[in-house]
């Protein structure tokens, strides 16, 4: 058998190197290590899924390689160019990372389809027109076709979310990083955004980096989860999911399924439990 | 059956309006509530507060009918409608820019904003003693004391709410590759029109509250238009209460108008805060 035929789908693109990363944030004086020496090899086309307890750092890791903040120790490559290191804390910030966000963030003021459009436009690599067309063609693709021209408060929170992904697929990026982009929906929608961006990524095998505090949401969706330990978070277990693509809705009620959510669970609920004690003594 | 509807007059479909109605009627009942005030002066034994001592409704609009005759009541409406645009308008020009600097630069901000804080509690009637000094003319000398009025309101709700834009729409923006000018231009200015627009309906309704304070200087006879400011205040002088009371209501008028066509541009201008 070899190693896993399923993920690392041969993309040569987006091959993300995390090396020795630490990150001490210093609120008025008082050292916090949000991540301490976290080292992780996420290959070009993987979905490489970050589980953790609330406020272990996940989100840091995500904001360093977005560019949005800085690291303090170690460094950080894209397909082998340095995004930050030593000499350049923080990243630039760049279309060939595009993050969705935890509660969303379609502009408002702009329809989905000019919402799909704003990159391309902005980058000045196609004009009004072009990037209209193809922002429709996108949007009929994930088949948000009758809501082109809605606002995104017209929508609802799956439709927002799945063209909120066409926006930033629409730059051809070379990963995708989710912020735990489904939180806040019910099971029901949830399960049809797991498929679309499932959907979505057998189409394009774009490199994912997602972050979730949902371990079948992990299982389902990734190559491997990383389970993360409390503050500072390092990498603490990582699970391979060896479960071939495509796959759909029957495979949660598969033993094999079950038998890798108990296997991550376990791991998460010591950190989680490590976590809420640190919470009571700081309270204490 | 579809047509009928369609057909219906735009001034029937209004009155079937339920919000309408009732707004027509709490009118009506305060109106008739004044009436029965001022003409009884006191209620069982028990003097009514404040409308006991001014003229009833129907005094009023038979001075109003007599007022409205004189070609100086509305060119009172005439001058101080141009006053309350001029200096709303240039307290829009100048205030617009400046909100927004304050919000996108900290620099700035450092410098202005301490100095703006200060000047921002001096009432505009403050002002006007050094506005005649200020100013060559009378009538820019009032302008300037409307443009105060609405202009730090707009400064504090345009910084407001450029500041609180969701960083999210900034980041997400600058991944997707936008430089500081796409930022500032599709981002922040319409993430900033909810509150340019409520704060130029605060602010104008405070130009009309203010322009009776810059009229008090601009001077003319009692029906020759000094603004509707001046004709409460010399009418008061003359001591002719229901003239003041038609004034009051002109100026409340006047505001009402004024803030309704603000609300009717931001609703036509923000497509995306219409859906529901």
């Amino acid at each position: 058998m070899t190693a896993n035929p399923n993920s690392h789908s041969g993309n040569s693109r987006g091959a993300i190197s995390i090396r020795n990363v630490s990150k001490v944030y210093d609120p008025g004086g008082v050292n916090v290590r949000a991540v301490d020496d976290c080292s992780l090899e996420i290959a070009g086309g993987e979905v490489c899924m970050i589980v953790g307890p609330s406020g272990c750092g996940k989100t840091t890791l995500l904001n360093a390689i977005a560019g949005f903040h800085s690291i303090s120790e170690g460094q950080i490559d894209l397909d082998g160019e340095m995004l930050c290191g030593p000499s350049k804390p923080l990243a630039d910030q760049g279309a060939d990372r595009v993050v969705v966000f935890q509660n969303g963030a379609l502009f408002p003021w702009k329809t989905l389809a000019e919402n799909v459009a704003y990159g391309p436009v902005v980058q000045g690599v196609m004009n009004k027109n072009e990037a209209r067309e193809k922002s429709i063609h996108m949007l009929d693709e994930a088949g948000l076709s009758g809501v082109a021209d809605k606002y995104p408060g017209e929508v609802s929170s799956g439709m927002a979310r799945r063209a909120e992904i066409v926006r930033a697929l629409i730059n051809d990026p070379k990963v995708l990083l989710l912020d735990e982009p489904y939180r806040a929906m019910d099971a029901l929608t949830k399960s049809i955004m797991h498929e679309s961006l499932l959907e979505v990524y057998d189409r394009t095998k774009v490199t994912i980096f997602f972050i979730t505090h949902d371990l079948e949401e992990a299982i389902f969706l990734g190559d491997r989860v990383i389970v993360m330990t409390t503050r500072p978070a390092k990498t603490k277990k990582i699970v391979d999911v060896k479960i071939s693509r495509p796959r759909d809705y029957r495979l949660l009620s598969s033993e094999e399924f079950r038998v890798l959510v108990e296997e991550t669970k376990e791991a998460v609920h010591e950190e989680a439990v490590k976590a809420f004690e640190a919470g009571e003594r700081e309270l204490a | 059956m579809v047509d009928k509807k369609a057909k219906t007059p735009a001034l029937v479909r209004l009155f079937r309006d339920q919000t309408f109605r009732r707004g027509v009627i709490a009118i009506l009942a305060f109106v008739v509530l004044w009436e029965i005030g001022s003409q009884f002066k006191s209620w069982f034994g028990v003097m009514v507060p404040f409308i006991g001592k001014i003229a009833p409704p129907t005094a009023v609009a038979v001075s109003w009918v007599e007022v409205g005759q004189w070609p100086g009541y509305w060119q009172s409406w005439y001058l101080s409608t141009g006053r309350v645009f001029l200096g709303f308008t240039v307290a829009m020009i100048i205030g617009i820019p400046f909100g927004l600097a304050m919000a996108v630069n900290k620099y700035f901000r450092g410098m202005f904003f301490p100095p703006f804080e200060i000047l921002r509690p001096i009432p505009p009637l403050a002002w006007v003693p050094a506005s005649i000094i200020f100013w060559p003319t009378t009538e820019l000398s009032i302008m300037f004391v409307t443009f105060l009025g609405a202009f730090y309101t707009i400064v504090i709700n345009v910084l407001g709410g450029a500041r609180s834009i969701d960083i999210q729409y900034l980041r997400a923006a600058q991944s997707m590759g936008a430089t500081q000018w796409d930022l500032f231009r599709k981002i922040i200015l319409p993430g900033t029109l909810p509150s340019i627009f409520i704060g130029a309906a605060v602010g104008m309704g405070i130009t009309w509250e203010v322009v009776l304070a810059g009229e008090m200087i601009s001077g003319g006879g009692q029906q020759g238009g000094g603004g509707l400011g001046f004709f409460i205040w010399s009418s008061y002088m003359g001591g002719v209460m229901d003239q003041v009371v038609v004034g009051m209501i002109s100026i409340g008028l006047a505001g009402y108008i004024s803030s309704s066509l603000i609300r009717y541009i931001g609703h036509l201008s923000m497509p995306w805060r219409r859906m529901f």
